[in-house]
């Protein structure tokens, strides 16, 4: 026999309902911000093509709202890279905070999973890793259905022009930070976690006022993960 | 700025936001980590969460609004209940939705 057990994953259909599933309120937080993005992108003056190629291949909501800023404002097209690369070097945190979860993984997936690494599959895949749901095909099956939304979102937006719908009636403009908190909730185990949260909450707050709004995220990451693996190092050495 | 510009700087864009996403998955992921390193990784996911939560709650619009006209404060704080009570998840996500959507509907 051979070892195809090694992994005992749902399989078709299955994966794909499971997929949908997981990525419901990505989608919900996806279509709508992608819409905005696709409304704004043609405004700016970028072409449909051009608009809904960004999305395909950048996909990284925050960095393409304010690179559609910067086309509308003028900037040289070197700043609108360099504000993208620091806008987004905080996926570098969440890349490697994920390796350890990929080692039984086969090489030549890691440049597809990586591709769709976004603060929200980030997020989602953090915790199923944690509690041991590790099945891949679900998990690119997650990425692949929050890209599409994604970039459904923008075709949309691109379609409708200038015609703008409000999303906000329904209050899907909660549904990220809705699943944010949830997540949150989901890593506060004990003490140390408790304070590297609140700390980078915090620290998310402050530093846009000291003028790091571009790097605010990843600072406040970096900083509240050292202080909380000091005072786990502290604890372990007072017992 | 004509099209093609952009397109080039599309293309940069791509590159330098796939970089750092790969890069740390590719060379780390077969290697034993130290234990220090692997220490520091695990608060990784919380410290991003706390700061993405505090960022869309707090200051939605950019800039902190701690204010009673901040909707999205008083949405927390029952999601913030229900997450830590059930570790739900679509659950939180519904409440969260049905509140905002809900407030807007009633109050205007």
């Amino acid at each position: 026999m051979e070892q195809v057990l090694e992994q005992p994953a749902p399989r078709g259909a299955a994966v794909a309902r499971e997929s949908l599933r997981l990525a419901l309120p990505i989608v919900l937080g996806y279509v709508p911000v992608g819409f905005a993005y696709g409304v704004l992108a043609v405004k700016s003056g970028l072409s449909p093509l051009n608009t809904v190629l960004m999305s395909l291949v950048v996909f990284a909501g925050s960095a393409q709202l304010i690179a559609v800023g910067l086309f509308a404002a003028g900037a040289p097209p070197l700043s609108v890279v360099l504000t993208a690369f620091v806008v987004n070097l905080r996926h570098l945190l969440m890349s490697a905070a994920v390796a350890p979860h990929l080692a039984g993984w086969p090489r030549r997936l890691l440049p597809l999973f990586c591709f769709q690494l976004t603060d929200e599959t980030f997020a989602l895949h953090l915790s199923r890793f944690q509690r041991k749901d590790t099945d891949r095909a679900v998990t690119i099956g997650v990425n692949m259905v929050a890209q599409a939304a994604w970039v459904a979102g923008s075709v949309l937006g691109v379609a409708s022009g200038s015609l703008v719908g409000d999303v906000r009636p329904l209050g899907l403009d909660f549904a990220l930070p809705a699943m944010f908190i949830a997540l949150l909730c989901g890593q506060l185990k004990g003490r140390p976690h408790l304070a590297a949260g609140i700390s980078a909450a915090g620290l998310a707050l402050l530093l846009p006022r000291l003028g790091l709004g571009q790097w605010s995220v990843l600072a406040a990451t970096a900083l509240a993960a050292t202080l909380g693996m000091v005072a786990e190092t502290l604890a372990a050495r007072k017992e | 700025m004509d099209q093609h510009t952009v397109l080039l700087v599309i293309l940069g864009m791509a590159a330098v936001t796939y970089g750092p996403r790969l890069a740390p998955a590719w060379l780390l992921s077969r290697r034993e980590l130290n234990p220090m390193l692997a220490r520091w990784l695990s608060y990784v996911p919380v410290s991003v969460l706390g700061a993405l939560t505090a960022q869309s709650v707090l200051a939605p619009t950019g800039s902190v609004d701690v204010s009673a006209a901040n909707l999205y404060l008083w949405a927390a704080v029952p999601c913030f209940v229900l997450a830590v009570r059930t570790k739900g998840f679509f659950g939180v996500v519904a409440l969260g939705m049905g509140i905002v959507a809900g407030a807007r509907f009633f109050l205007g």
